[in-house]
């Protein structure tokens, strides 16, 4: 029998990614929440649903050469170029601490070769604590002429299945949104055997400084992310939602509850908050209680009722 | 470390110059836990644009819970902070990175140019609270005409540290640059010199305090997203060609760290 009284509600928020159970459907984003501890006096850790890692390399990267961010409005580029300490450094250095906290551990990892996404997730799947991997595969392709492997079903399909094969963990593939049919990429990376895609990963742009009559970026290009590209982000979601029966995760320009709950009624299992961490850096957590709150207000059984509710003529 | 974020009410706002602002704002966790050079990432406004955070370094703290930044209107940012009220509020977090360190035992020198003053108050205050006798330090404000530094002056006025002022008209104090001044100094051996300022500027003072075998110091800058070493967007060249971030190894450097071509 329920509690009798005015008692607390407590929200059901628990989500399901494949074998992955989440608290609750909000995720930090890859590359956006460093490596969790440098959030620990702001946000409570424990409370969020997961974090996803910065992402991890076979070798240390150092990244590119600034400037490496331009504000654009209601956004940023960003070229980073993916500096990270490498695999062998996370397990060493990051991943005691990551451990201890009471939330799912996703490391998103990244390589230029079929070879090297395999050694990584080799190497991670001997590691405890770690929930899940999530495969970027916005990187090129460096035996191909650098295509990126994200745009190209058969590359995309050959990097999941890889990883695949390498790792009993729950495997998420990170769709770039650089591609004319972004529901073949979802399609051919579930038929390889991916246990969720997460999308989308920054769109690619370019900033000009009029003044210096030179590119804002060192690198020329960067990847679009923040308010300015959440309606196509929520377009996206929606078309792959329907193409394949995954699960899927929503990113793109997520600051508050009201954002999130927009990426689930389009069919999203759960979201990441990326961009808005920067400037807020309580974001995730603000998320969480926002989606608890909706669901006490509309007196849902549980958040999972909204996922794919969209209702339409 | 401890870092905040406060939605910080703004006590004071005056308008120095046409373009330099000083904004003091009652932030009282930030402000008991700033260390000088350190920094602090104000959000302009509530609207999705412009989106970031900008970054201040810290001008002063005050035991009663205030701190003040000190900027000039160069974008959109600054340009919104420089229409807020006195009684309005700013999303404001930190304290954030590395400040300067500070030897009691050691004379120094501090050297500002322009909007590089700002964090030398804040420095100044807390050499005076730490060393016993500061006869032979010595405090050079920089800048391009008397009315940028005449209202920042006063302030320095106030430490038993001698002061001499360079402008580029000659305006105030000596004509040329801080440099200039510095020739004119016999910085002892084991003294240390902290500047900032624009880049050209703290380059040249690096460049002549390794000369002079000086300890120096530099606070630089750098466009950044967080503040706090997850964006990893505000790296610059260290010394050994790899990259540090200003956000979380800096702001506030040794020169000889930094991979400046001296």
């Amino acid at each position: 029998m329920e509690f009798v009284g005015n008692h607390d509600p407590f929200p059901d928020l628990r989500v399901k990614i494949g074998a992955l159970e989440l608290q609750n459907p909000v995720l930090t984003a890859s590359g956006t929440f460093g490596y969790a501890r440098e959030f620990v006096d702001l946000v409570n850790l424990h409370r969020l649903g997961g974090v996803v890692v910065k992402g991890i390399s076979l070798f240390p990267r150092m990244g590119n050469p600034p400037p490496r961010i331009v504000e654009t409005a209601c956004g940023m580029l960003n070229a980073i170029g993916l500096e990270n300490v490498g695999v062998d450094r996370f397990i060493e250095l990051k991943m005691p601490y990551l451990r201890g906290i009471d939330t799912q551990i996703i490391v998103n990892i990244l390589g230029d070769s079929l070879e090297e996404y395999r050694h990584i997730t080799e190497k991670l799947s001997q590691v405890p604590g770690i929930a899940a991997i999530e495969v970027n595969i916005s990187c090129p392709n460096v035996k191909k002429g650098g295509v990126a492997f994200g745009s190209d079903p058969d590359m995309a399909a050959a990097v999941t299945r890889v990883v695949r094969d390498n790792t009993s963990l729950p495997v998420i593939v990170k769709l770039s949104p650089n591609v004319t049919d972004i529901s073949l990429i979802a399609m051919a990376v579930e038929q390889a055997g991916a246990d969720a895609v997460s999308l989308i990963n920054t769109l690619i742009g370019m900033a000009i400084d009029l003044r210096t009559k030179r590119p804002c970026l060192a690198n020329v290009i960067g990847g679009l992310s923040g308010p300015a590209i959440k309606p196509v982000a929520l377009r996206m979601v929606y078309l792959v939602a329907r193409s394949v029966s995954i699960p899927v995760i929503g990113i793109g320009g997520i600051e508050s509850a009201e954002d999130a709950l927009e990426f689930m009624l389009a069919g999203a299992t759960a979201v990441q908050v990326g961009t808005a961490s920067f400037i807020n850096p309580r974001a995730s957590e603000e998320v969480v209680e926002g989606i608890g709150d909706y669901v006490i207000r509309e007196k849902l059984q549980s958040v999972r009722d909204i996922i794919g509710a969209l209702e339409s003529d | 470390m401890s870092q905040y974020q406060e939605n910080a009410t703004i006590i004071r706002f005056e308008q120095l110059t046409d373009t330099n602002v000083r904004l003091t704002l009652q932030t009282e966790e930030i402000a008991q836990a700033a260390k000088p050079g350190q920094f602090v990432m104000i959000r302009a406004g509530k609207s999705k644009d412009p989106l970031l955070r900008r970054p201040f370094s810290i001008h002063q703290t005050s035991s009663n819970g205030r701190m003040q930044v000190l900027f000039k209107v160069t974008g959109r940012g600054t340009g919104l902070l420089a229409h807020c009220k006195e009684g309005e509020t700013l999303s404001v977090f930190g304290p954030l990175g590395r400040g300067f360190s500070i030897d009691p035992a050691r004379p120094v020198c501090l050297v500002g140019g322009g909007m590089g003053i700002a964090p030398l108050l804040f420095l100044a205050k807390r050499i005076c609270q730490v060393k016993q006798n500061t006869e032979t330090d010595m405090i050079v404000l920089g800048g391009r005409t008397r009315k940028e530094i005449e209202p920042l002056l006063s302030d320095f006025q106030f430490f038993d540290i001698g002061i001499m002022t360079v402008t580029d008209d000659g305006s105030l104090g000596m004509h040329g640059m801080v440099t200039d001044v510095l020739k004119t100094l016999s910085l002892p051996n084991n003294c240390i010199v902290y500047t900032c300022g624009p880049e050209p500027m703290m380059k040249s003072v690096a460049a002549l305090c390794r000369e002079q075998k000086v300890d120096c110091q530099v606070s630089v800058e750098s466009v950044m997203a967080c503040g706090m070493g997850a964006c990893l967007g505000c790296t610059i060249k260290a010394k050994d060609d790899r990259y540090v971030h200003v956000c979380s190894d800096g702001p506030v450097f040794k020169t000889e760290d930094l991979g400046w071509n001296l």
